[in-house]
C-alpha cells in the first residue's frame, strides 16, 4: 500500500461496492450509503413487510377486492402528497393544503349542483382558487419571508373557515351521472376494481416525477431545497422557484379536490379534515426530508400506501382502532429517525 | 436580513395582522346581532356554537319564532367556528352586561365555564342545549335529545327486521382520538336495543364480540368489527370497505350520524350488497328523511334540534315572569326533548314514525 490516503472517488471500472469495500464500510454503512441514493427503498421495505405480515395474519387481506379497496382509500391523500413534498422539498411545509382541497372540491360540487354550471368549468374554478389560495401561501413566504409553517398554519384557519361560511354546513350529492364523479367510478383490470381517481393520482405522479427528475425546473427546485444560499450565488432566482412550488402544489390540489369529489359522492366539509396532517405523514414515512433538498417522489405514495395499509389491516385484524391511531405514530418517528441516520452518511 | 429591509418586511407584517385583526373583528360582529333590550321586555341570549351548520341554524329559527311568540327580546351570536370559545365568552359577557334573564348556549368548549358562573352568580339562568357541558352543573339545566334512547329505537328495529336470523353487525362509531359521550350513548343505546350487552359503561368496543342477542326474536350475533368514522362521509365510507374486507356477510350497520351512514352506503353499492345489508343511523335531518324514504336508511332516529331552543326560551320566559324553574326528565340528570324513529314502513313492535311525519318535523332544508 502507498503511504498516501485511498482516493474517495470511484476509480475506473470500480463499482460502488468496490469502493465501500475499499473504503472499509460496514455493512451498516454500506446500508446508510445505499438509503441515501435511492430514498424510496426503505418505505418500499416497510411496505412489503407490512402486506406480508398483514396477508398473514388474516388471509382476507391480500385478497384483489381488499387491495384495491386500500388503493382507493390512498387516492386523495396520495395524490395531496404529490403537492406536499413539492412543498417540503423546498424545506418548507404546508398545514393548509387539505382546507384548500376541501374548499374546492365543495366549490366545485355547489357550482354543478346548485348553479347549474358545467363540469369542465366548476373544475376551472376550482382550479383557479386552489392556485390562488397557494399563491397566497407562496408570496407570504416569499415576498414577505414569514416561515412556510407560520403561513400556512394562519392561512389553514382562513380557508378553514372560507369552507363552512360558504358551505353552511350542507353535504352535496350529485348525481352518480355526473362528471365530477368519474374519479370515483371503476372498471376492472382481472380481479383488481381500479376507480378513475387512482388512474389520475398515478398519472399525476409520473408527470411530476418527470418534471423534477428530467427538467431544470426539478433541479432548481431540489437546489434551492437543499441549500438556498448556494443555490441563488449557483444563479438560481431561488424566490421565483419557491413560489413556482406553490402554485404546481396548486394545481396539484384541484386533481385531489376532484378525486374527492368522486370518492364523497359530491362534497361534506367535514370529510377531508385530516388531509392536511394525513399528506405530511405520507410524505415523511416516505422518506423525503423536512429539512429540503432530498427525497424521492414515489417515496411519498408508498408513505400514503403505507398508512392506509396499516389502517385497514389493523381493521381487518380486529384491533382496537386506537392502535391504528399509534402504529401511524410510531411510523413517523421510524421514519424522520431514519432519516437522521441517513443524513450523517460520511464520505 | 439587511437593515434597510426591515422597516418593508415589518410594514408589511403590520399590515397582513391589521386585515387579520380587522377579519376577525367583523366576524365577531357579524356574529353578534340582535335589538337592544327595553326595560320591560325579557331579554334572552343564544349563543350557539356557529352559524354555518344548519342544526345551529333550525335552533335560531325556532328561537326567533318563540320569541316573537313570548314577548322575549332575544339577541344570537355565534363562535365563528366550532371550537371558537372567544367569542361565546363577549357574548355571555354581553348578556351580563345587557340585563338578560337567561342564556341558552351550545358551547364551544370549557373556556366558557368561567363565563358562564358569572353569569349565573350576576342572576342570569344558564340552560345548555344539546350537549352537557363539562362538569354538567356549569349549566342550570341541559335541554338535549336522549342519546341512548335514540340508538335504541334503532337496535330494537334491527332486531325486530332480522326476525331471528343471526345477525353480524358492523359498529361505525365517531371517533378513535377521543372519548365523547354522544359516542358512547349512542353505541350502547344501538346494542341495548337488540338486547346485548355493552359490556362497559364508559368505553366502546367493549361488548362481546359474539353470542346472542335477545332483542326481536332473538337469535345469535357476530361484531365484525368497530371503526371510527369522525362523522363524516368519507370516514363512513373507508370503514365499511374496511369492515366488508373483514366480514363480507355483514347484514346489519350501526352508524354514529348521518353522513357516515351515507358514506357506509356508498360503500355499499360500489360493493353491490345494498339489498342485504341495513343501515341504521341517527340524527333526522331533512336530507335524512329522504334517504330513509329511497331506501338507504332502514331507519333514523331524529332529533329536534329547535325543540330545545323553543323550549328554552319558553322556560326563561316563564321564570322571569315568577313561573318555576324547569326540572329534569324523571331518572335523568338533563331534560330530554324527546326522539322517535322515522322508517318508510312499520316495524313491529317498535313504535315508529312514517317518513311524512319525519319530514314534518326535521330539520336544515332538503337538497
Amino acid at each position: 500500500m502507498t503511504a498516501s490516503a485511498p482516493s474517495p472517488v470511484l476509480e475506473p471500472a470500480e463499482t460502488v461496492s468496490d469502493l465501500s469495500a475499499r473504503r472499509g464500510h460496514s455493512p451498516a454503512n454500506r446500508l446508510q450509503h445505499l438509503l441515501h441514493r435511492r430514498p424510496a427503498l426503505s418505505p418500499l421495505a416497510v411496505l412489503l413487510i407490512a402486506v406480508v405480515i398483514f396477508s398473514l395474519v388474516n388471509a382476507r387481506f391480500y385478497s384483489a377486492v381488499n387491495l384495491s379497496l386500500v388503493a382507493q382509500q390512498s387516492a386523495v391523500v396520495g395524490s395531496l402528497a404529490v403537492g406536499q413534498t413539492l412543498i417540503v422539498l423546498t424545506a418548507g411545509i404546508d398545514l393548509s393544503i387539505g382546507a384548500i382541497m376541501v374548499l374546492a372540491s365543495f366549490l366545485a360540487a355547489n357550482l354543478v349542483f346548485t348553479d347549474n354550471v358545467s363540469v369542465p368549468l366548476a373544475l376551472l374554478a376550482a382550479t383557479v382558487v386552489a392556485v390562488a389560495a397557494q399563491a397566497v401561501n407562496g408570496l407570504l413566504v416569499t415576498r414577505v419571508k414569514l416561515p412556510p409553517f407560520i403561513v400556512t398554519l394562519g392561512t389553514f384557519n382562513v380557508f378553514t373557515a372560507l369552507t363552512l361560511i360558504y358551505a353552511k354546513g350542507q353535504t352535496i350529492t350529485l348525481n352518480t351521472g355526473s362528471g365530477l364523479l368519474w374519479t370515483g367510478q371503476s372498471f376492472l383490470i382481472g380481479n383488481f376494481r381500479v376507480t378513475y381517481g387512482v388512474v389520475l393520482m398515478v398519472v399525476l405522479y409520473l408527470v411530476v416525477a418527470y418534471a423534477l427528475r428530467c427538467t431544470a425546473w426539478g433541479r432548481h427546485l431540489y437546489a434551492t431545497g437543499d441549500d438556498p444560499e448556494a443555490a441563488r450565488l449557483a444563479g438560481i432566482d431561488t424566490k421565483r422557484v419557491l413560489l413556482s412550488a406553490y402554485l404546481v402544489a396548486g394545481l396539484v390540489i384541484a386533481v385531489s379536490a376532484w378525486i374527492l369529489c368522486g370518492r364523497v359522492g359530491g362534497a361534506d366539509p367535514n370529510s377531508g379534515l385530516n388531509a392536511n396532517l394525513e399528506s405530511i405523514t405520507a410524505v415523511v414515512i416516505g422518506g423525503t426530508s423536512l429539512f429540503g433538498g432530498r427525497g424521492s417522489l414515489v417515496g411519498s405514495l408508498l408513505g400514503a400506501l403505507i398508512v392506509q395499509v396499516f389502517d385497514n389491516g389493523l381493521a381487518l385484524a380486529g384491533v382496537d382502532p386506537n392502535y391504528q391511531v399509534l402504529a401511524v405514530g410510531v411510523l413517523v418517528i421510524l421514519a424522520v429517525s431514519v432519516d437522521q441516520w441517513i443524513r450523517k452518511v460520511k464520505a | 436580513m439587511k437593515f434597510h429591509q426591515a422597516p418593508r418586511t415589518l410594514l408589511a407584517l403590520a399590515a397582513v395582522s391589521a386585515v387579520a385583526f380587522g377579519a376577525t373583528a367583523c366576524g365577531s360582529a357579524a356574529g353578534s346581532s340582535g335589538s337592544s333590550s327595553s326595560s320591560s321586555e325579557v331579554g334572552v341570549a343564544l349563543i350557539l356554537k356557529t352559524l354555518s351548520n344548519p342544526y345551529f341554524v333550525t335552533m335560531e329559527q325556532d328561537a326567533k319564532a318563540a320569541a316573537a311568540k313570548d314577548g322575549v327580546s332575544l339577541t344570537v351570536a355565534a363562535g365563528t367556528s366550532d371550537g371558537d370559545t372567544q367569542t361565546q365568552i363577549s357574548a355571555i359577557d354581553d348578556a351580563i352586561s345587557r340585563g338578560d334573564k337567561g342564556i341558552l348556549i351550545t358551547t364551544n368548549g370549557n373556556a366558557v365555564n368561567a363565563a358562564l358562573n358569572q353569569a349565573k352568580q350576576a342572576g342570569l339562568y344558564v340552560i345548555a342545549l344539546d350537549t352537557a357541558p363539562t362538569p354538567a352543573s356549569i349549566a342550570d339545566i341541559t335541554y338535549a335529545t336522549d342519546n341512548t334512547a335514540a340508538g335504541k329505537l334503532d337496535g330494537e328495529a334491527a332486531a325486530a327486521t332480522l326476525g331471528g336470523k343471526k345477525a353480524v353487525i358492523a359498529m361505525l362509531d365517531l371517533y378513535n382520538t377521543q372519548v365523547v359521550s354522544v359516542d358512547i350513548d349512542r353505541d350502547h343505546g344501538f346494542l341495548q336495543g337488540m338486547g346485548i350487552n355493552p359490556g362497559s359503561t364508559t368505553e366502546n368496543s367493549q361488548e362481546a364480540k359474539s353470542g346472542s342477542y335477545t332483542g326481536g326474536a332473538g337469535g345469535s350475533y357476530q361484531i365484525a368489527c368497530q371503526q371510527p368514522t369522525q362523522g363524516a362521509i368519507d370516514g363512513g365510507r373507508t370503514a365499511m370497505e374496511d369492515c366488508l374486507s373483514a366480514n363480507p356477510s355483514i347484514n346489519v350497520v350501526y352508524a354514529i350520524n348521518e353522513p357516515a351512514a351515507e358514506g357506509a352506503y356508498a360503500a355499499l353499492q360500489a360493493a353491490g350488497k345494498t339489498s342485504s345489508v341495513k343501515v341504521y343511523a341517527i340524527d333526522g335531518s331533512c336530507t335524512g328523511m329522504q334517504d330513509v324514504a329511497s331506501g338507504e336508511f332502514a331507519a333514523d332516529a331524529v332529533q329536534y334540534p329547535g325543540k330545545m331552543a323553543s323550549l328554552g326560551v319558553d322556560s326563561i320566559a316563564k321564570l322571569a315572569k315568577g313561573g318555576s324553574k324547569p326540572s329534569v326528565s324523571s331518572g335523568l340528570d338533563f331534560y330530554d326533548t324527546g326522539t322517535a324513529l322515522v322508517t318508510a314502513s312499520p316495524v313491529s313492535g317498535v313504535s315508529t314514525e312514517t317518513v311524512a311525519q319525519g319530514k314534518a318535523g326535521c330539520w336544515g332544508s332538503t337538497n
